[in-house]
């Protein structure tokens, strides 16, 4: 029954991305904001979600794609949970974020192709610029900025965020056990 | 404004008159200076994309001619050096990222890039490319996408959601990675595309062309032991020429039956024969459904791209369409089923070539409803453009061949018959039938010149017999949806809607010559009605071979063995292929599967409250671990939706209560075989 939260979860997203459709009274116009939205809740434009979006503005799916694929933001493959953003804009450049991100590949095993770790924890990308040029090399952690990065600074911002989820998953194992029990008593 | 002077700008020196044009191109071309275009086309919205209608305007700098609007007392200049330097690098730029094998090239020689090239005297390309050899597209049955070749005009793109409403095709990417593709990445014949081949019929390189059936039609004359027949259709006649210098709308019949002769091809036939049949089976069925209050509006069905079209977007509207199959497909069925008998050979030894000006006849020859266990009726599929490139290739001398006539029965026709190339030639075809049986008179007038015209969406109404007939004739499959989307809402007071997909209807169809020339589809549209003049017969009742086709094996018209041969059906198609989206899917293999349609169709009559009830079912009865939910995009049975598939079981007009009812059937039958297997809980003690 280890699946079992991964599928509610699906069918939750999925009522949500009706939500979202309605908040934006299914017109073509919202594409943009609705895709967002969307990316909000998955972390990525699943096909799939893209054509049902497609479906129900009456827009073809070349052109939900075509704009899916224009925007850097948009994702069309599934992100880590924790996405890390480099910023290698000149100043960030110049101030050696190559190294920065040379070390996190290194560390977590991943490249410039392949962005995202296998454990779907972890996704690696540039950035052209974050505007915080002052502080470069500047990285960003899920919603966190940090500044004057170095490639052993953001090692260890690695091993920190990895001790949370090896907890994370100790405490939540009971809990799904506890789950299971209760769905068979009924 | 009531002014008395005609406002003028002046062009290289010269004084020209504003006349309504919509820009500067315009003005320039008609002061008979072609400025070169890769992205400009009358019909299409303007896009200001490829930079090579620059223009030097005083005070202004250089503009785009195309995205400029004409304004009184402009001083423009069209060629500078500066102009024919940016216009050379812009070439250039191209060529450089250009696949430029050439000589191999279907477009070889009709292909706007490399006659630009030529024109502006680049002779050398200075940069280096950084292109990436991709693979082609041959997904589809009628067209070849070659994305190498493209220049990114985006021509196609606009084509396909301006004119025909679809937007199978768009840019996707960005920078130096935009590509013109399909949605995802997917192939073209897995999307919702018609084959109607606009899109290939504006590419001004070879990125997008017709898919070439020419090896396969010249193995099969090659081969001994096959009696090949060919059929070519009306408005094959008047482009053909085109290809060996002549006039587009020049009416060539006589020199491509001998071009077919010297080819090999057993006997040469007309699909002009089968039209006239087609008149007759469709007027039929049209005056049935009138008479007998049958559904109406009733579409044409000749036009395979139309017919695709309406399975995708309109299932609802399938049976308004008429059940009687195309003329090329007519054709291929009737000398199927006929000629082998006569010729003492067996089917499978007699094969049928048609010569189209399309190419969504290769999609129709491929359903396999259009044919006889597995052997289709019609064989291969040529576009004038294959058929013309067989010809050079033979080196026959096309304007030198004396004239030959075609074989009989299938080679007569009337007039009737011949204007089914142009838009609106079927609709009167049929009314030249329907009229002269409706009244039971004989009709001395048959040219119905308010079905005629250009227009894109054309309205008449003829009084027959005293009653008034409404009619509506489109093309462009923009133009159909408007009109379809009328009936659908039950706002139309139509009788009879006929629909081209290509713009003037098959003589502007997408395995015509390619042609540059704004004025060629017109022509060509006089060149059949001038066919139809110069014939005696105009009318498809009067065609002597069709009588007695009916009377010696088809028997009744619109009779069983009528609509065994002449007549089809349609169904429901989805518009993009293997999109699946799993919803609850648990590990391990018995889960019961339960698939929600939320294609357009099932999506409007609520399949999506249909899925939302079933998933809270799921999740209140603990269910999650047994089924397997998945919504869908289109099972192809739009009509009786909202579809659910509950294990094998399609549940047509699916509500919520119905499908949990059938869920808890499913679940408790299954409960005591899978009670052992199933129930590995450790908690659980029954």
């Amino acid at each position: 029954m280890a699946s079992m939260p991964v599928t509610v979860d699906r069918a939750e997203k999925f009522e949500k991305v009706c939500g979202i459709l309605n908040r934006f009274a299914r017109r073509p116009s919202g594409l943009i904001p609705i895709l967002q939205a969307i990316q909000h809740e998955y972390l990525y434009l699943p096909e799939e979600i893209l054509t049902y979006v497609a479906t129900s503005l009456d827009v073809p799916p070349a052109r939900v794609f075509g704009v899916a694929t224009f925007y850097a933001h948009f994702a069309l493959e599934p992100k880590g949970k924790h996405v890390i953003r480099i910023c290698d804009g000149t100043a960030c450049h110049v101030k050696q974020s190559l190294p920065v991100l040379e070390a996190l590949h290194a560390a977590l095993g991943t490249s410039e192709k392949s962005k995202t770790t296998a454990d779907m924890l972890f996704t690696v990308e540039t950035v052209a610029c974050l505007g915080a040029c002052g502080l470069a090399p500047v990285i960003v952690i899920d919603e966190q900025v940090y500044g004057q990065v170095t490639p052993e600074r953001a090692v260890g911002l690695l091993k920190e965020i990895k001790a949370q989820e090896a907890l994370l998953a100790t405490s939540s194992a009971p809990l799904a056990e506890q789950l299971s029990a209760e769905e068979c008593h009924d | 404004m009531n002014s008395v002077t005609q406002p003028t700008l002046t062009i290289d020196g010269k004084t020209v008159a504003i006349e309504g044009e919509r820009n500067l191109l315009e003005l320039v071309r008609k002061a008979n200076i072609d400025l070169p275009t890769f992205c400009y086309h009358s019909e299409l919205s303007v896009y200001g994309a490829c930079r090579l209608c620059l223009v030097q305007i005083d005070g202004r700098g250089i503009q785009g001619a195309c995205s400029t609007p004409p304004e009184p007392g402009l001083k423009i200049q069209t060629t500078t050096p500066e102009i024919r330097e940016i216009r050379r690098i812009a070439i250039e730029l191209l060529l450089a990222n250009h696949d430029q094998s050439c000589p191999t090239c279907p477009r070889s020689a009709n292909c706007q890039l490399q006659s630009l090239a030529l024109r502006l005297g680049v002779k050398k390309v200075r940069f280096q490319s950084v292109h990436k050899q991709v693979a082609l597209d041959e997904s589809s049955p009628s067209l070849v996408r070659d994305p190498n070749k493209c220049v990114l005009c985006g021509d196609c793109v606009r084509m396909c959601s301006e004119i025909q409403g679809i937007g199978a095709i768009d840019f996707a990417h960005r920078g130096h990675d935009v590509s013109v593709q399909p949605a995802f990445g997917k192939q073209l014949g897995d999307v919702e595309c018609v084959n109607c081949g606009q899109c290939a019929s504006v590419c001004p390189t070879g990125a997008l062309t017709p898919k070439s059936e020419v090896d396969q039609v010249w193995d099969l004359l090659a081969d001994k032991k096959k009696t090949v027949v060919v059929q070519i259709a009306p408005a094959v006649r008047v482009g053909l020429g085109e290809c060996f210098g002549l006039k587009p709308g020049e009416i060539t019949t006589g020199r491509i039956v001998a071009a077919l002769k010297q080819l090999g091809f057993d006997q040469i036939y007309d699909t002009s024969f089968a039209a006239d049949l087609t008149v007759i089976e469709e007027g039929t069925e049209f005056l049935e459904r009138k008479t007998e209050g049958g559904q109406l509006p009733m579409f044409t069905s000749c036009c395979p791209g139309w017919v695709k079209y309406a399975e995708q977007y309109f299932p609802e509207l399938l049976p308004n369409l008429s059940t009687c199959r195309s003329p090329q497909a007519m054709f291929g069925s009737l000398v199927k089923a006929m000629l082998p008998d006569q010729m003492n050979i067996e089917r499978k030894d007699l094969k049928v070539v048609a010569i189209m000006p399309c190419t969504a006849k290769k999609f129709e020859a491929q359903r396999p409803e259009m044919g006889v266990n597995g052997d289709p009726d019609v064989d291969n599929v040529l576009t004038t453009q294959e058929l013309a490139q067989m010809i050079q290739s033979a080196g026959i001398m096309f304007d030198m061949l004396q004239p030959e006539s075609f074989d009989m029965p299938f080679g007569f026709y009337t007039g009737a018959g011949v204007i089914f190339g142009n838009s609106g030639g079927v609709m009167e075809a049929v009314l030249r039938y329907a009229a002269e049986k409706a009244t039971g008179k004989r009709l001395d007038q048959v040219e119905f010149q308010q079905v005629r015209g250009d227009s894109g969406l054309r309205e008449a109404s003829i009084t027959v017999n005293g009653s008034v007939l409404k009619l509506a004739i489109v093309h462009g499959l923009r133009n159909a949806r408007v009109v379809a989307e009328q009936v659908r809402a039950g706002k139309s007071h139509y009788d009879l809607i006929e629909v081209m997909a290509c713009p003037g209807g098959c003589v502007g169809g997408a395995g015509q010559p390619v042609t540059t020339s704004p004025n060629a589809r017109a022509l060509r549209t006089k060149g059949l009605y001038h066919a139809d003049k110069t014939l005696q017969l105009h009318k498809s009742q009067d065609n002597v071979f069709i009588t007695e086709c009916y009377a010696k094996f088809l028997g009744d018209i619109g009779g069983e063995k009528a609509h065994h041969l002449l007549h089809t059906s349609y169904q429901s198609r989805r518009r993009i292929a293997d999109e699946f989206l799993p919803l609850v899917e648990p590990k391990g293999e018995d889960k019961l599967k339960v698939s929600v349609c939320l294609g357009t169709n099932c999506f409007l009559n609520g399949s999506q409250e249909v899925l939302n009830g079933v998933l809270r079912h799921a999740e209140q009865s603990g269910l999650e671990g047994k089924l397997d939910v998945r919504a869908g995009f289109c099972f192809e049975k739009c009509e009786t939706g909202p579809t659910v598939m509950i294990g094998n079981e399609h549940i047509e007009h699916c509500t919520s209560k119905k499908a949990i009812e059938e869920i808890n059937n499913r679940i408790e039958c299954d409960r005591p075989a899978q009670l052992p297997n199933t129930h590995v809980c450790k908690h659980c003690h029954d």
